[in-house]
């Protein structure tokens, strides 16, 4: 192995610890102190002037007590579960408008396909905050959605969406749309027109043909869109918090709460420890599909 | 049942199986005066055509002549715009293409690449009132049949481009269609597997009585498989036979062209009486003698077609043949069994004759720059109007 190949694997090897494998040991690290009221609010703290003896006692002071905390107190599980929840059902709603709108995308005269990723995309450019925000002007008691159904006479009482589970559904399908379209787009634009007639040849129905060639072959393209929506909508904390109401339970909120309301560094870190291992799992899922895929097309 | 045999027999045995021949025969398929228009652009010109059962009909022509439009008509995906296609007597315009008797071998094969070999060509069956019980012993007959039973398990993406195709022709005959329609099927296959899978597929053909229609624009697989022809240009038939008729006989210089190598000569013909025709074609040589199918008008102008193989190369002049012409040996393609002399007349054509290498290489007896006699009898050639097709 010559010197550039090296570099080469360097590189990205060098990426991931640098911004992944460092930080995450410093979380590690600050979920097995305890709290304190100091600067910053937590001991142990590493001390090098102190030689071997600093670097033992800082060892010696560290602790699981957080993470045995986290599985006594009530309210982390139901996070986790409520996060969990959340996440999947808003997987499976971006999933169900998604699809449609990829499928309709892959299947429009080649001069429009350009355009329509364009709008898909368009979103991206204004502030992932201020279009949030918006949807506190949309989903208000006297907001948009509201004035526009009581107009048409659909509605007589303004309903309550903004700080409810339903504003929280909406706010990340909304958000995690394009990331469930782009890659089921990507699987259905490629699919080869001749296999639809094929089956179709061979007695299908346009419907039959849909589920039984289509989807099979666009299942990397949902699996992917579904990761790719899942893992972000697990964390996710602005959307709850903007969004959800106080009974809205997700573990990125819990997180920032133990982070700067209660000053409980250790608590949060070790939340946000066992955040990261939740997800570990799915990332593994999401990158075997990945593989397989290449492998199937290889 | 008719016998395909090889395709230099084609010529003897066409009074086997010639349905077209006899009027009490009733056609599988019909074009009635069909029309296909894509906006402005005329893909099918107004044709009439009748298939018969058990034929295998070539559908042969250059890229864009409406060959595919046609065969895609038949498969249900196009739809006429004018006239109609009758399957069995039946109007197929309201017919979609999942309730024809009609199955499709597709150029891209078309196979699945999530469903293994055997489910590939379960697919059909499976969307047919077949029952379960019986569908696997169709599959095994169906991969016995084009040799892959060991391959059932495998995925599409797991075997070569000459099993692929195998795959889709098992998969296009699972449900026993009454019409099989074949789109370039063996394109993708490199020269030597072509001409195997060529007689296999005729052979198959043979053995499930099945109708075969295939489109291919090599001129040589048409002519090696199919009991008929059909050249096509610009949405038109120019000419509907068989092989040996095509090639012997065509009716047009765009025919005689198209299929093998030809030598064109255009003259001016002067009737001699019992068919004989004399062609006037360049100052200063002596005149093509040969026979015209068609009676000639004194004058007109016309074209000589000749194959290449029936000029016979000579260092001396020979006095027992209606034609011979000295020219001098241009260029000489050696193909191993045969070679072609390009021989440049005095005239400045260059006319192509082609000799069997019977002796070595070595012991030839003209090479370049050599004067030579070409020659060929009054029958060896065709006397085409202008006017006649093409």
């Amino acid at each position: 192995m010559n010197i550039r190949r090296l570099f080469l694997i360097f590189v990205p090897y060098f990426w991931l610890l640098a911004l992944f494998l460092v930080p995450f040991l410093i979380v590690l690290k600050i979920a097995l102190s305890d709290g304190a009221l100091a600067i910053p609010p937590y001991v142990p703290t590493l001390d090098f002037s102190n030689g071997w003896e600093g670097i033992k006692t800082f060892f010696a002071g560290l602790d699981m007590e957080n993470f045995i905390f986290l599985t006594e107190d009530e309210l982390y599980w139901r996070a986790y579960l409520s996060s969990l929840q959340i996440a999947a059902i808003s997987t499976a709603i971006t999933l169900l408008v998604g699809y449609p709108i990829a499928y309709g995308m892959a299947k429009a005269p080649d001069e429009w396909r350009p355009t329509l990723m364009m709008l898909v995309i368009l979103p991206f450019w204004t502030s992932f905050l201020i279009r949030v925000y918006s949807w506190m002007g949309i989903l208000s008691q006297e907001g948009f959605l509201n004035q526009f159904l009581l107009w048409t006479g659909i509605i007589s009482e303004p309903l309550t969406i903004l700080n409810t589970n339903t504003a929280v559904y909406i706010g990340i399908v909304y958000t995690y749309l394009p990331f469930m379209i782009l890659p089921i787009y990507a699987a259905i634009e490629k699919l080869d027109e001749s296999l639809l007639e094929a089956a179709e040849d061979l007695g299908c129905s346009r419907m039959q043909a849909f589920w039984l060639v289509t989807i099979p072959l666009s299942k990397s393209g949902i699996i992917a869109g579904c990761f790719l929506v899942f893992i972000p909508a697990l964390g996710e904390f602005v959307i709850p918090s903007v969004l959800g109401g106080s009974k809205t339970l997700m573990i990125g909120k819990v997180l920032w709460e133990e982070f700067f309301s209660n000053r409980d560094w250790p608590v949060a870190s070790a939340v946000a420890v066992i955040l990261l291992l939740i997800l570990v799992v799915p990332i593994i899922l999401f990158q075997r599909n990945e593989q397989k895929q290449r492998e199937s097309e290889g | 049942m008719y016998k395909h045999g090889d395709f230099m027999a084609h010529s003897s045995n066409t009074s086997t199986f010639a349905p077209w021949e006899d009027p009490e025969q009733k056609p599988l398929i019909q074009f009635k005066n069909v029309t296909k228009r894509f906006g402005s652009f005329t893909a099918i010109d107004d044709l009439n055509l009748d298939i018969f059962e058990q034929e295998f009909f070539a559908l042969l022509g250059p890229s864009g002549c409406g060959k595919t439009t046609l065969m895609r008509m038949l498969a249900g995906f196009e739809s006429a715009t004018e006239g109609t296609i009758l399957l069995d007597g039946q109007d197929m315009a309201p017919v979609p293409p999942n309730k024809r008797a009609v199955n499709m071998m597709f150029q891209s094969y078309a196979l699945f690449p999530h469903l293994t070999v055997a489910d590939n060509v379960a697919f059909g069956l499976k969307r047919s009132d077949m029952p379960k019980s019986e569908i696997e012993g169709r599959v095994d007959e169906m991969l016995r049949l084009v040799r892959l039973e060991k391959f059932a398990t495998r995925k599409p993406h797991q075997i070569s481009g000459g099993q692929r195709q195998r795959v889709a022709l098992a998969r296009s005959l699972a449900k026993a269609p009454k019409l099989l329609l074949l789109d370039e099927p063996l394109g993708a296959l490199d020269k030597k597997l072509r001409q195997d899978t060529q007689f296999e597929l005729m052979d198959i053909q043979e053995k499930t009585g099945t109708t075969f229609v295939i489109v291919t624009h090599d001129q040589e697989e048409a002519m090696t498989v199919a009991s008929r022809v059909a050249v096509m240009d610009e949405g038109r038939l120019v000419q509907v036979d068989t092989p040996a008729r095509i090639y012997e006989n065509p009716n047009s210089v765009y025919v005689a062209d198209f299929i093998g190598d030809v030598n064109i000569i255009e003259g001016n013909a002067a009737n001699k009486g019992d068919g004989l025709v004399e062609i006037n074609w360049a100052e200063g040589q002596p005149a093509i003698h040969g026979t015209a199918t068609n009676a000639v008008q004194d004058g007109t102008r016309v074209t000589f077609a000749i194959r290449p193989e029936k000029i016979t190369i000579t260092q001396e002049r020979v006095s027992d043949k209606a034609n011979c012409i000295e020219g001098k040996v241009l260029d000489i393609a050696y193909l191993g069994n045969i070679s072609t002399y390009h021989v440049e007349l005095p005239s400045g054509h260059v006319i192509k004759a082609q000799a069997a290498n019977n002796r070595r290489l070595a012991r030839r007896s003209f090479t370049w720059e050599d004067t030579v006699w070409l020659s060929f009898t009054d029958t060896a050639g065709i006397v085409l109007s202008d006017n006649a097709g093409g």
